[in-house]
């Protein structure tokens, strides 16, 4: 008996549940508004089942249940009202099959002249490459990629000179133009998903999946892989910009070719020394770092991680925060780097720096520390060395004071929590695996072993 | 996966099909007395041991029928280029159908109960697999001779592992003619183990047909 | 007596009996024994799983708070434990426990066909087990790729446990493989072969008719498992490129070319599809027999129930891309496996309408056993339901891979199975011990583990809608997840520590009662299947004493007008009782 009540309870307290929860669809920014029609067509149809099939159940329970005397019909089967049941069935499931399979040939159906965009995936990031005025994209292959050229992009073919490379920023795209995104991975499987347009794929490594939609809504959506793609998978993050055609346009013209990427122009060691004579100030003339100064040690970091930070000093995506005291000292000296060419020339020049052995500050449990730093080395290599591709700077043989505070800026958003930082991002979300203080001793402490 | 589909839609009518010709339309409650009751079991000269290897044969069959899936799927793809398949192949395949018809003639000896006749055919099949298996060996000698690998090359890849797979059943097939060899010796009658001669042929005569049907793929790819 | 092969050369005093201690319970070629070994390796390994599960919830709960669980461990705990619970405990269990119980018991066999492959068929899974197992203390731990082991990433260095990890789990996958295929030949056989006299198969009980149908499609699907698991270790050992293509992975340029990762999904799921049925049609079968039992009424359209058994079990093999919507293989599928997909709910629902449809005028017993059945069809219908928004592959689309998903899995092959195996357990309790269960603590347990499995798993269905993304270690922050949903997987995660401390009660439950329980008798449940006829309870080895039963009619004949209890026994001969249906006309054509 207390069954039967329990199930009408769950029946009714699932449909308030269904109507009265705040979470439902995030609302829509792109064409596919039949996508969400479908859903709620089936969840009526499904929805009515339910309540049917439970409560005809409860009834019967309550109204068949045991009692004294009773005896069970006989009735080994009833044809009819099987094929009544089996018809009616087949109706409900035509109902909802059929509206799906016409919206389904929509989405695979990519209207003609469809902007063309692609998203690169790797593990853990995200990038985009526009074709540029040609409006062709560079043949790519794995065999090209490298530090340099990221993107893979065949340097010999015509085409490619002019794709717009998107690194380690957000998506833009045009209001109201259908866009096809061609999706490409580097490594393993990825998907790209926007929940607020809908449509998702995987990222297949040796082959180009695609998605297309219309923006129909302008502001910022966040970008997530949705197919488990290693370890640090729940941090690969993005966003995408959906804003009006001419400030799209704007934007555009102002990223980077192929041609024209920074990267891949021999950089000025000369004017990188002269420019570090204002670094010199505070980081030592060997970049060897100053701790009165708090100012960390610079020789031996790779060359793409002090362009990348440089930059974000730059744009204000480091040092933002106020309780960087440090941080917010760098902006206006990173400032002083002119252009993009002055940056990767200064930090150019900071690899050539002689290496030199820190001194130990702080005291851990290096045991332990090995232990945690399993979740670092993933990206930043099982030596502390840094890798490229995951933007993951040297840890090894770095000022142990000065890692301290930043881990500490990262698990606070001191450090890493603006969102022109996709990196620091990662960090923030990474951070917390270190529990407590003792935690980001102990790490630090395994990291001056190294 | 269309070669695995078929098949699997062959072996689904049969047991459909199966259970179709049993008293699967009746009307079960109506109690009748057993003895009334038309066929329900296999017929009684399919014994237990005949219908079990059926479906071992139809798992083993499953399998083969992915790999050849998974193989004409993997052809399509860009990178895939022609292996030389070692001509000691033709040998072989001789080879490995001159043990079935040993096999054959093990069972018409068990038949006639004819110890010493089942005794020597059965050996001569056994030495004649022993055979086929040296000769996939030196096959594979002479592949990876002419430089080709498992790491690089998917035709290759696939060449080995397929050969590999079906001769490793066969050493299994191998390992119940020793058993049954063994027990052969000194005994003047046949008899009982008949019918261990008889699963020992249909399975030559399926790991034969799986070869037949494995090498034809690999000539033609 | 040309259709009852074994039972006409029947000779109780032909079977080995064990004599030593050893032979009775360990190496014991008994399909009891072998049952509860089976079961009990099963319920073990289980129970890892659920503490794995236990402690992916208290991170997901409560992020950034219990520093022990990092992101290597989140994944290997995840992949574990649904390889643990879809492999290792739901199918064994069902079909190496439940199959090995039930068949020869419910057929009128003595044992098995085959028995000593049987007793090789527990060790040999044991084994794998073992290797499983072993992966948590190897260097790397156990592969953290998600239970599906998709290539590239699962055999790359980005992955926890990518080198020995991944090794061991497919390893134990090719063991377990080899361990199902002995049992699953002594299935079939025994089936087609051993039935006793009268036993046509229109007789047999539907519990038979499903573990039947899960073992062809086992049999037939778990190869695709084992060409991906030989190909993919391959890849990883030797370097070969079968799913392997050119990548770059963590800077590194790695040496493959050429391969296919999709070629393993389709691989992978032309096995798992079927799994999934695997998992269910011996739960529908289960199920159907303790509804018809305690509901005192023959199954409503048995014959239908058979039929629609036989079409989802032919069907199962047409519809595993719809895995594979979103997976970037040929969009235009999307078409071929929605509407096969949605033709399955068909035979489906016909199911659900027969369970209800057996309830309805009947005399309805609310035993512990009868609660769990009810439970199952209201999780089933749940879980069933959702699956035709994942099925519609327009539907899919923006639901794939967030928790909807993880949400409907979990209640049509979790929580549904996991019911009927609870029920399963609580009904042949008396028969398998002689004793029956303490009934307070098995409506104790009922209670709480369905209330408490519906309160984790109906709201995980919504934070799917709402886009949070499954297989995240942690959120962090986002611009469209509001702090509700936090609060929310906080109680899901609550939930989820009740329902786990709750099956405590079962095991504490099972063990006194093994011991202490009342007596019960042979057919405490006036039941008609042949299993609560047997001479003894438990059934001692070869299950029938010297004769073997003889069957005169099918398995449901509960509440026969003109009978004098309101039941007959399968082998009760027709003068004793009436003639069921000719006398009263009840005859549908």
């Amino acid at each position: 008996m207390a069954i039967a009540v329990v199930l009408i309870l769950l029946v009714v307290g699932s449909v308030i549940f269904h109507f009265w929860s705040p979470w439902w669809f995030t609302p829509i920014a792109s064409n596919w508004g039949m996508i969400d029609d479908t859903v709620n067509l089936t969840f009526w149809v499904t929805g009515i089942v339910f309540v049917l099939v439970n409560l005809f159940m409860a009834y019967c329970i309550i109204r068949f249940r045991h009692r004294k005397g009773n005896k069970a019909a006989y009735e080994p089967e009833n044809k009819k009202l099987e094929i009544w049941l089996t018809v009616v069935t087949s109706i409900g499931v035509a109902a909802m099959l059929a509206p799906g399979l016409l919206v389904w040939a929509k989405v695979v159906t990519v209207p003609e002249g469809a902007m063309e965009v692609e998203a690169v995936g790797q593990q853990w990031a995200w990038s985009y490459r526009y074709p540029g005025k040609d409006g062709v994209f560079g043949t790519t292959s794995i065999k090209f990629v490298t530090a340099k050229n990221p993107f893979g992009v065949d340097p010999g073919d015509p085409n490619g000179q002019d794709d717009v490379l998107v690194d380690g920023k957000h998506m833009h795209l045009p209001m109201g133009q259908p866009a096809k995104l061609l999706l490409r991975s580097k490594d393993v499987l990825h998907n790209f998903t926007v929940p607020q347009f809908r449509v998702k794929m995987d990222l297949v490594p040796g082959m180009v999946s695609y998605i297309w939609l219309t923006p129909t809504r302008t502001g910022q959506f966040d970008v997530l892989c949705e197919e488990l793609c290693g370890l640090a998978h729940f941090a690969m993050r993005s966003k995408v910009v959906v804003q009006e055609q001419r400030d799209f346009d704007a934007w555009l013209a102002t990223q980077p070719t192929f041609a024209g990427a920074t990267e891949r122009m021999e950089p000025d060691l000369a004017s990188g020394q002269a420019a570090y004579a204002v670094c010199s100030a505070c980081h030592g003339v060997q970049g060897e770092g100053n701790p009165v100064l708090n100012a960390p040690k610079l020789a031996g970091l790779n060359s793409w991680y002090v362009e990348q930070q440089l930059k974000n000093y730059k744009s204000g995506a480091r040092g933002y925060h106020e309780e960087d005291i440090y941080g917010r000292q760098m902006a206006p000296m990173a400032n002083t780097l002119v252009d993009d060419r002055a940056v990767a020339n200064v930090a150019a020049y900071i690899a050539t720096l002689p290496e030199r052995r820190v001194s130990d500050t702080i005291i851990g449990n290096t045991r332990r520390g090995k232990d945690l730093y399993r979740t670092c080395a993933t990206c930043h290599g099982g030596e502390g060395d840094g890798i490229w591709s995951t933007h993951a700077p040297r840890l090894k043989n770095m000022d142990d004071w000065y890692l301290k505070r930043q881990l500490e800026n990262f698990k606070s958003g001191v450090r890493g929590s603006h969102p022109q930082d996709p990196y620091g991002q990662q960090m923030v979300l990474m951070a917390p695996v270190l529990g407590d203080e003792q935690a980001i001793d102990d790490l630090v402490a395994y990291l001056g072993v190294l | 996966m269309t070669w695995a589909l078929v098949f699997l839609a062959l072996i689904m009518a049969l047991v459909i099909g199966y259970l179709l010709s049993q008293t699967i339309n009746r009307q079960p409650w109506l109690a009748d007395d057993p003895l009334e009751n038309r066929p329900s079991g296999m017929p009684q000269s399919i014994l237990p041991s005949k219908l079990g290897l059926g479906v071992l044969l139809a798992v083993i069959t499953s399998m083969f029928g992915l790999f050849f899936s998974a193989y004409v799927q993997r052809m399509e793809l860009a990178d895939w280029s022609r292996v030389q398949e070692p001509s000691v192949l033709w040998i072989n395949t001789v080879v490995l159908v001159l043990a079935s018809i040993a096999m054959n003639q093990a069972l018409r000896g068990a038949r006639r109960d004819d110890v010493r006749a089942t005794r020597r055919a059965l050996i001569a099949a056994g030495v004649l697999s022993f055979a086929f298996l040296v000769g996939q060996l030196v096959a594979w000698g002479q592949l990876r001779d002419a430089g080709f690998y498992m790491r690089g090359n998917p035709a290759a890849a696939f060449f080995y592992l397929l050969t590999a797979i079906h001769g490793i059943h066969l050493v299994g097939g191998l390992w119940v003619w020793a058993r049954t060899s063994n027990r052969l010796r000194g005994v003047d009658k046949v008899g009982e183990f008949r019918l261990s001669v008889e699963l020992c042929t249909v399975y030559w005569h399926f790991l034969l047909l799986v070869w037949l049907f494995l090498f034809a793929l690999l000539l033609n790819t | 007596m040309a259709y009852v092969a074994i039972a006409d050369r029947d000779d109780p005093h032909a079977m080995h009996h064990p004599k030593s201690f050893v032979t009775r319970y360990i190496w014991s070629q008994d399909h009891k024994v072998i049952a509860i070994q089976y079961s009990l390796i099963a319920i073990a390994v289980g129970l890892v799983a659920l503490v794995l599960s236990g402690m992916m919830r208290l991170q997901l709960g409560f992020p950034d708070t219990f520093s022990f669980i990092d992101p290597a461990d989140y994944y290997q705990f995840i992949t574990m434990h649904g390889m643990i619970m879809v492999i290792y405990l739901l199918t064994a269990l069902l079909l190496g426990g439940f199959g090995n119980y039930l068949i020869p018991l419910m057929v009128g066999a003595r044992d098995m066909v085959f028995p000593y492959m049987n007793m090789l068929s527990v060790w040999v899974y044991l084994l794998a087990v073992i290797v499983l197992m072993a992966s948590f203390f190897v260097p790397g731990g156990p592969t953290g790729a998600g239970w599906t082991l998709y290539p590239p990433q699962a055999i790359l260095e980005g992955t926890p446990g990518a080198s020995w990890g991944i090794i061991l789990m497919l390893v134990s996958l090719a063991i377990f493989i080899v361990a199902f295929t002995m049992g699953g030949l002594n299935y079939v056989t025994t089936v087609l072969q051993a039935r006793c006299r009268g036993m046509t198969l229109m007789r047999m009980p539907l519990s038979v008719w499903g573990i039947f149908m899960a073992t062809v499609l086992g049999l037939l699907a778990f190869p695709a498992l084992f060409v991906s698991a030989v190909m993919m270790t391959l890849d990883s050992l030797i370097g070969t490129s079968f799913f392997m293509p050119a990548i770059v992975s963590l800077g590194e340029t790695e040496s493959y070319d050429g391969g296919s990762p999709i070629l393993f999904q389709h691989l992978f799921w032309f096995f798992g599809h079927p799994e999934v049925y695997i998992v269910a049609l011996p739960a529908f079968g289960i199920v159907s027999d303790l509804l018809s039992t305690h509901a005192r009424k023959n199954i409503f359209g048995y014959r239908m129930m058979v039929w629609a058994i036989l079409a989802i079990g032919g069907l199962s093999f047409v519809v595993w891309a719809h895995h594979m919507y979103v997976s970037g293989m040929n969009p235009y599928f999307g078409f071929f496996f929605a509407t096969t997909t949605l033709i399955i709910a068909v035979p489906t629902a016909i199911k659900v309408y027969n369970w209800v449809l057996t309830l309805w005028r009947g005399d309805i017993h609310l035993t512990v056993p009868m609660l769990f059945s009810i439970g199952f069809i209201f999780t089933f219908v749940h879980g069933g339901l959702t699956g035709l928004f994942l099925g519609n592959v327009v539907v899919d689309v923006p639901l794939s891979d967030t928790y909807f998903v993880v949400g409907h899995f979990h209640m049509v092959m979790g929580v549904s199975p996991i019911l009927v195996i609870f029920g399963a357990i609580y009904h042949w309790f008396p028969k398998i011990t002689g004793r029956m269960y303490n009934d307070s603590m098995g409506k104790l347990h009922f209670w709480l583990t369905l209330l408490g499995t519906y309160s984790i798993y109906l709201p995980m269905h919504y934070l799917g809608i709402l886009g949070v993304p499954r297989r995240y270690f942690a959120m962090g922050t986002t611009d469209f997840i509001p702090d509700s949903a936090q609060a929310m997987n906080a109680g899901i995660t609550v939930s989820a520590i009740i329902v786990a401390v709750v099956q405590i009660v079962f095991i504490v439950n099972m063990a006194w009662s093994v011991f202490k329980g009342k007596k019960s008798g042979g057919n405490p449940w006036r039941a008609t299947t042949l299993e609560w006829q047997t001479p003894q309870t438990p059934p001692e080895h070869g299950n029938w004493g010297e004769k073997l039963p003889v069957v005169y009619r099918w398995a449901y004949d509960y509440s026969v007008p003109g009978a004098k209890e309101d039941f007959i026994p399968q082998n009760e001969p027709p003068e004793a009782g009436v003639i069921a249906g000719r006398e009263h006309g009840v005859e549908h054509s």
